[in-house]
């Protein structure tokens, strides 16, 4: 008896102590970064190190504004791209896929979230890269925002796909006889009915691609050129073309100088991984704002 | 006009409406349909076309020398991927070393002892718990590449470790830690409550009730969650990128650097430009991901049937 009760309490204290520990680990991330980057808050101000244009660490010159470009252009091509698609392949799905294919394209799915992000990206500069280059414009290398949208695409599709089928079938069969009892057809009843109810689910998907499309690195170094100048539209006369300018995002910024940085440089990087870091808080925040205000209808 | 009359006019006039309607209705339906149908082809066009490319220019170099090789090193590209295959292993062993108590432990304390602070007196303890969960929640949001950051500034260089297996492990253990504590609380949750009340009535102690009870009927989910991480540290490349150095041979000591095989994929293909054995290696990486995949879905489906045989 007594044994046991000694056993219990230890045991209690060691749970606690590995509690502690990963809890501890959390903190210590956002702490250690944060201080990491005070250097550089402090050498430029926080103002100028989000609204400038200039990267040359060497020289002192932090600004980060056209990799926050970079990232926000990359997702959002990645959006456009991706999530028709995704919520197609769900509706699909959920809704009219007969049983043999949705045993195909189920799978299909799964399989296209278990590929590593870096045969994404080798997939995106040997294929993407030189078959973007044959668009004729001065200045096009291939290496370009568009090919990080079309791989990012990809690489979010199984992500907002399998979320918003869930989404989905989560409706109640109710809403799905009601609408069909009162004589609307079934497409009807899927975007007037099923969607409108599904929407918190379906907005929490697309707010995950959207981070994983901002954290995304290896595939985003791969195949964006990773150009530290601001990214333009290489023919003045159509914007859409900004798509073909080379960039760098903010993931890619981390990744490619933190080995050999020192001093204010690594301190930069750290206000790089922080900013980072914010603007996917920003953007959950902002989600869970639409769906509370999506509750209130 | 007679009020027959009325009613079999009012009759064809709905009759027209509700046909012309439900025609055009259809027509959108029908288009629709098909639109959703081109979606999912699209898809597994795109599944079939990145991953049958990527076998087609890999599959030809892929043979029992390049498993059984080492990288040449230098920028020549040549060799096979032993080196990396071993890394990978020593990488997962390592991560899993560190994360598994700290995720379970962690799990099992935020479960079971940490829901029954939710009504205990004790404000420090509530007041934990509910810092630990938002900890664990926003931590599953940060990009992988921040822990690298974090990674590469404590243990590379404040610790001195350098570019090597330890540190690599270590911040590995960071990214896939929040993963396993919530794997571990979910898969306890969906232990039937009845389990534990019958096994303290019987006199057990809670860690008696935790050990003999709670974890046997949770394994299995825990179990899928520490494969899943498996394949995410096999997948993983940009936190190892800046914590593993990137040096071909096979780490000799904790503390030598090295690479995985998807670390090898990017610096073929981005420093040699040795595409055909980047493709090589990521057919091998793709081949452990779809086994790791398969043993996750067996694993599961048994789940499910012993949930549904106790049911």
């Amino acid at each position: 008896m007594q044994i046991r009760r000694v056993v219990d309490r230890s045991m209690t204290y060691l749970l606690l102590f590995f509690a502690l520990v990963s809890i501890l680990i959390v903190f210590l991330i956002g702490i250690f970064t944060i201080r990491e980057s005070l250097e550089a808050w402090n050498e430029v101000g926080l103002l100028n190190f989000l609204i400038g244009t200039s990267w040359h660490p060497t020289q002192g010159e932090l600004g980060i504004l056209q990799m926050i470009i970079g990232s926000i252009l990359a997702t959002f091509g990645s959006l456009v791209l991706g999530v028709p698609l995704a919520f197609g392949c769900a509706i699909f799905l959920a809704e009219i896929a007969p049983q043999g294919i949705q045993r195909v394209l189920r799978p299909a799915i799964q399989l296209l979230a278990g590929i590593p992000s870096v045969v994404f990206g080798l997939f995106g500069l040997v294929v993407l890269v030189p078959a973007i280059r044959k668009i004729q414009i001065y200045g096009n290398s291939g290496f370009s925002i568009l090919a990080a949208s079309i791989v990012l695409a990809v690489m979010i599709l199984p992500t907002i796909a399998s979320i918003t089928e869930d989404a989905i079938r989560a409706v109640p069969r109710s809403y799905k006889e009601g609408s069909l009892a009162l004589g609307a057809t079934h497409w009807q009843t899927i975007v007037n009915v099923i969607l409108p109810a599904a929407r918190p689910g379906i907005v929490a998907a697309v707010i995950l691609g959207v981070g994983r499309a901002l954290g995304e690195t290896m595939a985003m170094i791969m195949v964006i050129g990773n150009s530290v100048a601001m990214p333009r539209a290489l023919d003045p006369a159509n914007p859409l073309t900004i798509f073909l300018s080379q960039a760098r995002t903010l993931t890619g910024n981390v990744a490619v100088e933190i080995s050999y940085a020192t001093g204010v440089h690594e301190s930069g990087l750290f206000a790089t991984g922080v900013v980072l870091f914010v603007l996917i808080m920003l953007v959950n925040s902002g989600a869970r704002a639409l769906i509370r205000a999506g509750g209130n209808h | 006009m007679t009020e027959r009359a009325m009613t079999k006019e009012n009759a064809t006039v709905v009759e027209r409406c509700a046909t012309s309607n439900l025609k055009t209705r259809k027509t959108t339906q029908t288009l629709f349909f098909i639109l959703l149908y081109l979606t999912g082809l699209i898809t597994v066009v795109v599944l079939v076309y990145v991953i049958g490319y990527v076998v087609k220019i890999g599959a030809p170099e892929l043979n029992l020398d390049f498993l059984t090789t080492n990288p040449r090193g230098g920028l020549s590209g040549e060799g096979g991927i032993l080196s990396t295959i071993i890394t990978s292993a020593y990488l997962v062993g390592m991560v899993l070393l560190w994360a598994v108590p700290f995720g379970i432990g962690a799990g099992i304390f935020l479960m079971e002892y940490a829901e029954d602070a939710q009504y205990s007196t004790n404000k420090w303890i509530q007041w934990m718990v509910k810092i630990s969960h938002f900890g664990v929640e926003t931590l599953a949001g940060v990009p992988s590449i921040i822990f690298g950051l974090f990674g590469y500034a404590l243990f590379v260089t404040t610790l001195n470790m350098g570019f090597s297996l330890l540190a690599a492990s270590l911040a590995g253990a960071c990214l896939v830690l929040p993963t396993i504590i919530r794997t571990t609380e979910e898969a306890m949750r969906a232990v039937p409550r009845s389990y534990r009340e019958a096994s303290l009535a019987l006199g057990a102690t809670k860690w008696q009730t935790i050990y003999k009870v709670i974890l046997p009927a949770a394994a299995p989910g825990i179990i899928t969650g520490i494969i899943l991480t498996i394949g995410r540290v096999i997948g993983e490349t940009a936190v190892f990128y800046v914590t593993l150095g990137g040096s071909s041979g096979v780490p000799k000591t904790l503390l030598s650097g090295g690479r995985t095989m998807a670390l090898h994929v990017f610096y073929l293909a981005m420093d040699t430009r040795a595409f055909e054995k980047a493709m090589a290696t990521g057919v091998v990486l793709i081949i452990s991901i779809i086994t790791i995949n398969l043993i996750v879905n067996i694993i599961s489906n048994k789940l499910q049937n012993n949930l549904r045989g106790n049911g």
